[in-house]
């Protein structure tokens, strides 16, 4: 009972509530991408993108920019075309060079960050730690944050309904798409522009090195047991929502860092989806 | 005039030609083999043909009202769709996708038309199964039925019997045959096997070097009697 009343309580405040908001919408747009990211092979892409982003908002910090968005938007959105153009067939080469931007933005935001302290940066390893791996400010969102981010993501879910059978076409068979006059470079483009976004948001409830987490793990739980492609988007936005939802949960009970107990949570489901996925296959 | 008509083309990778002085026309209700070695640029010329690469010099022109969006492609296999979640009926409607224009949602009539398809490559018992779970015969009638959807004049095929054991092989050449010959699809596919090309082609390109030779089945076997490499 102690427990129940326990969350009863946090819950009556507004910024629980907030956070559990933000934190499944996020957590439901990141995994809708991911079913496209992850069965496209580009798994790594979201996690590059998630170091670049922090190579930025280092540079933000330094250079004591207000609006850190302002910044790191636009560099993660260009990186995401970037790595995103280019043809099925030439992009398979890239993963060297998404291992390299992404222990290299990594790199040169920390060492930005320690040649140029300034106030705001005086505890430059608290700071570091939390970008890395998200933070409390979950906690503390404003009310345009929370609006922002509803907007956004029903514009995310809103995208991939309607794109739904494009987004199908793409990601099974690009050479065909093309060939039959499907604007692959088009939703190309889109996906890599939301996907950036999407990591962009992410970043204040994960951290920027998990938030790969939160892209991939749903989809292949889903892969697991589900064998069509409707099904799998579905019950991968299922999956992440739930995740998102009883990971802060629990590490509001527990007090546990937010970020890792949400992806703790993905693993847990993950391989409990492995299990059920084998005795299907038996049965 | 010519469904697709190409003039002095020469194909290649960055500029480096590998095949040139290609020169062809292809008619409604035709088929064509291309043949080659290996690295002959056949694909290369396939994709160039589809509009999806360019020729190095030379042009390929469509005629007889057929637009880009009329063809119909069976892809070599990519990598990505060997466990790729997906269900037969899934993969063969997003065939119609080049038909929907501006509407986000497949209607009656797409349905029906994959439908059709289904039931012309003879995999409507397939229809709730999951690709990856497919033999490779089945993959490829699946893929065949997709570009099916897309098309009602040109398939094309790139190497579409690959890997198959000699049974699907033959009941692949005759399910397209049958729709070369029933629909009036025209076809064209690259393929290393000229036993089937002498049985099934009415016109044959050889592709590689210089000079790349086009002609008709019975002047490539009077010819060469039929042998090439």
């Amino acid at each position: 009972m102690s427990v129940l009343s326990t969350l009863a309580e946090y819950l009556s405040h507004s910024s629980v509530r907030n956070a559990l908001i933000v934190a499944t919408l996020i957590a439901l747009c990141a995994s809708l991408l991911g079913t496209t990211i992850v069965l496209k092979r580009l798994s790594f892409i979201g996690d590059g993108l998630s170091h670049v982003a922090f190579g930025a908002l280092c540079i933000a910090t330094v250079l004591s920019i207000s609006e850190k968005m302002f910044l790191v938007l636009p560099v993660t959105v260009l990186v995401a075309i970037i790595l995103m153009g280019g043809n099925d067939n030439k992009r398979i080469k890239g993963d060297a060079a998404i291992a390299m931007l992404s222990v290299g933005a990594l790199a040169l935001g920390y060492l930005l960050l320690n040649i140029f302290p300034n106030a705001k940066t005086g505890n430059v390893s608290g700071d570091v730690c939390s970008t890395l791996f998200g933070s409390t400010s979950i906690l503390t969102l404003s009310d345009a944050d929370v609006i922002m981010c509803i907007v956004l993501s029903i514009s995310v879910v809103l995208f991939f309904v309607v794109f739904y059978n494009r987004i199908f076409s793409v990601t099974f068979d690009e050479n065909f798409a093309s060939a039959t006059g499907i604007r692959c470079n088009l939703y190309r483009l889109l996906i890599s522009v939301i996907i950036a976004v999407v990591i962009v948001l992410s970043m204040q409830l994960v951290g920027s090195l998990l938030i790969s987490a939160l892209i991939v793990f749903p989809v292949l739980s889903a892969e697991r047991i589900f064998r069509s492609f409707f099904s799998v988007v579905l019950s991968s936005g299922v999956i992440g929502i739930f995740c998102a939802f009883t990971g802060i949960i629990a590490s509001i009970l527990f007090s546990t860092p937010t970020g890792a107990t949400v992806v703790c949570v993905n693993v847990l489901v993950f391989a409990i989806c492995v299990v059920v996925g084998k005795i299907i296959r038996k049965g | 005039m010519a469904q697709i008509k190409g003039t002095d083309v020469s194909v290649g990778y960055e500029k480096r030609i590998v095949a040139g002085g290609i020169n062809f026309e292809i008619n409604e209700g035709d088929y064509l083999y291309i043949v080659g070695e290996n690295g002959s640029g056949k694909s290369t010329f396939m994709k160039c043909v589809l509009g999806l690469e360019k020729p190095v010099s030379g042009s390929i022109v469509y005629g007889d009202g057929l637009k880009q969006k009329e063809i119909g492609y069976l892809p070599q296999q990519s990598y990505i769709q060997r466990d790729f979640p997906a269900t037969v009926s899934e993969i063969v409607i997003s065939g119609c996708l080049n038909k929907l224009g501006f509407r986000p949602f497949f209607g009656k009539k797409e349905k029906e038309r994959a439908k059709e398809a289904m039931e012309k490559l003879e995999i409507t018992d397939l229809a709730k199964r999951s690709y990856p779970e497919l033999s490779g015969g089945q993959q490829q009638r699946v893929l065949l039925a997709r570009a099916l959807c897309a098309t009602g004049k040109v398939l094309l095929l790139d190497e579409p019997v690959a890997g198959l054991d000699p049974y699907a092989q033959e009941q692949l050449y005759t399910l397209i045959y049958r729709i070369n010959k029933e629909e009036k699809i025209t076809i064209i596919m690259v393929s290393h096997d000229l036993e089937a090309a002498k049985k099934y082609a009415t016109h044959i390109l050889h592709i590689g070097g210089e000079k790349c030779v086009f002609c008709t089945k019975h002047e490539f076997i009077k010819e060469n009697g039929g042998c090439l490499f």
